[in-house]
């Protein structure tokens, strides 16, 4: 059963040079508890797509359905089902680590007492117990990520966005988060969306990859799936199949998006 | 709803306000300075208007303390940008009103706390006004810094940088100031820049405090100060929501 649904979706940007098609029509579905791995070079749309999907940028064609609600006649309705962790993060360096998760929780409408139960519980789930009186600003890398992570979850969604969920993490905290997406879709039954650059991470951690380029969906399928039919082998590398979907190796992770 | 998103979000700020004791004190520096060192300036020199010159000059700079400080409330925000705070909110189903508001209110708030602070400071300077007066003039504080704190944060979502955003401020807050005439009545000055003060709608907030200051409650001054406060901060409120509302702003 699919929880994500959209066809034609598209936004085109006004600029000063003219109409900029950031993505021109995305057709994807994501079925219930799927890992789903979003991948593209640099400007491919990625980030535009997930940001529509989340309700941070209106579509400008095509239609969306997310976790059962339309996505332009519902907007509030998709924010109430959804998580979403952006690249950079989201919280208040000078706050507290329990207060961001408690206030996290009451903008989800939890009362006082469940969203302080909540904040201990996802706390204890993503090893943040003992820092919960800690300063955000005080937190490393992927303690931060952690904290991002466990504040997209605050509601229990059905969906949770994670745009580039391990950036500029060192290799355990990327293993470490990656085996955390995984217990969040075996525990919860969350589906999974996430933006990388990281071709190992896609490979990894992902049941289904969808790759855009130019603002289009330009091949989807199991990691395997794609590299047996792109690179000649389930055993090749997915940079082997990425370059022959694309033509181009991923941009850096770090390289700054354009115009998205 | 409204209500709970909005007193959430103000109780989300106001924490942040309380914990930085630089923010809530040296924002009245500036009017301080004008009241210590201009102030003693004006005693006993013919300023056209009723009363002292500290029911003068006060009123003018209760008002300034709003201009300036609710002006520059857009600052936060470009940092909440920043570090990613602002969309983490926008994708929370709390009201986008509440987003504005509850932010508002906590500048309204604190400009009216330092409004506090100044007329105590002025009282030991040699003010003397009557109690309903001062209250309405901090009435007045907290509703221009309601308007001029959601022009700020609609402003802020729409720029990218600090600096982009300063220079804009800057460039609208001076000649508001000096066309308000905060410092000094403008009937001193010739009628031209009379009849150009009359076309910024701080002019009628100035001259309303001014009367409230002096004990003139039922007068035309206060009659004009009261409508267009109240326009401008419905026609501010409601451009910043639209800011605020509107995906990918």
């Amino acid at each position: 059963m699919s929880i994500i649904s959209t066809a034609g979706l598209a936004r085109t940007f006004i600029t000063k040079a003219g109409p900029v098609e950031a993505v021109r029509s995305i057709d994807m579905t994501v079925a219930a508890g799927e890992i789903v791995g979003l991948l593209g070079p640099n400007g491919a749309g990625k980030t535009t797509t997930l940001r529509m999907l989340t309700t941070l940028l209106a579509p400008t064609g095509g239609a969306a359905t997310v976790a059962g609600c339309d996505l332009l006649a519902d907007p509030a309705g998709v924010r109430k089902k959804c998580g979403y962790v952006a690249q950079s993060g989201g919280v208040d360096p000078h706050i507290s680590v329990r207060e961001e998760l408690v206030t996290q929780g009451r903008l989800y409408r939890l009362g006082k007492a469940a969203a302080a139960s909540r904040a201990a519980e996802l706390a204890a789930g993503l090893g943040l117990s003992e820092l919960l009186d800690r300063k955000t600003a005080t937190l490393s890398g992927g303690q931060r990520r952690r904290l991002d992570i466990a504040m997209g979850l605050t509601h229990r969604p059905a969906v949770l966005f994670l745009d580039e969920p391990t950036t500029g993490l060192d290799p355990g905290s990327r293993t470490d988060l990656w085996e955390l997406v995984r217990r969040l879709r075996d525990t919860y039954g969350t589906t999974v969306v996430l933006t990388t650059h990281y071709l190992d991470e896609a490979d990894a951690l992902a049941d289904r990859l969808v790759v855009v380029d130019g603002g289009l969906v330009v091949a989807e399928g199991t990691p395997a799936a794609l590299k047996t039919r792109y690179a000649g082998s389930p055993d090749a590398s997915l940079q082997a199949a990425f370059l022959a979907i694309t033509g181009r190796a991923p941009a850096p992770a770090d390289a700054a998006p354009v115009a998205v | 709803m409204l209500l709970h998103d909005t007193a959430l979000v103000f109780g989300r700020y106001a924490r942040q306000t309380l914990r930085s004791k630089f923010q809530i004190l040296f924002g009245i520096l500036m009017p301080l300075l004008y009241l210590l060192f201009f102030g003693p300036l004006l005693t006993g020199l013919p300023l056209g208007s009723a009363g002292d010159s500290w029911q003068v000059l006060v009123p003018g700079l209760l008002l300034q303390l709003g201009l300036f400080g609710a002006s520059f409330a857009g600052f936060a925000i470009i940092i909440d940008k920043s570090t990613g705070v602002v969309e983490r909110m926008r994708v929370t189903p709390v009201s986008r009103l509440a987003l504005l508001l509850g932010r508002v209110l906590r500048d309204a708030l604190l400009f009216m706390f330092q409004a506090v602070l100044l007329v105590l400071a002025a009282v030991a300077m040699g003010l003397r006004a009557p109690l309903p007066g001062v209250l309405i003039g901090f009435a007045f504080v907290g509703l221009l810094t309601v308007s001029l704190a959601s022009l700020s944060y609609a402003l802020a979502m729409k720029v990218g940088t600090p600096q982009e955003f300063g220079p804009v401020i800057n460039s609208l807050t001076m000649p508001s100031m000096l066309l308000s005439g905060l410092m000094l009545p403008m009937t001193l000055g010739p009628g031209w820049l009379d009849v150009l003060s009359h076309l910024t709608p701080f002019r009628y907030l100035v001259d309303a405090v001014r009367d409230a200051y002096v004990g003139s409650y039922a007068t035309a001054h206060m009659l004009y100060g009261v409508l267009v406060s109240l326009g401008f901060a419905a026609v501010s409120v409601t451009v910043g929501t639209r800011v605020f509302r509107r995906a990918g702003a």
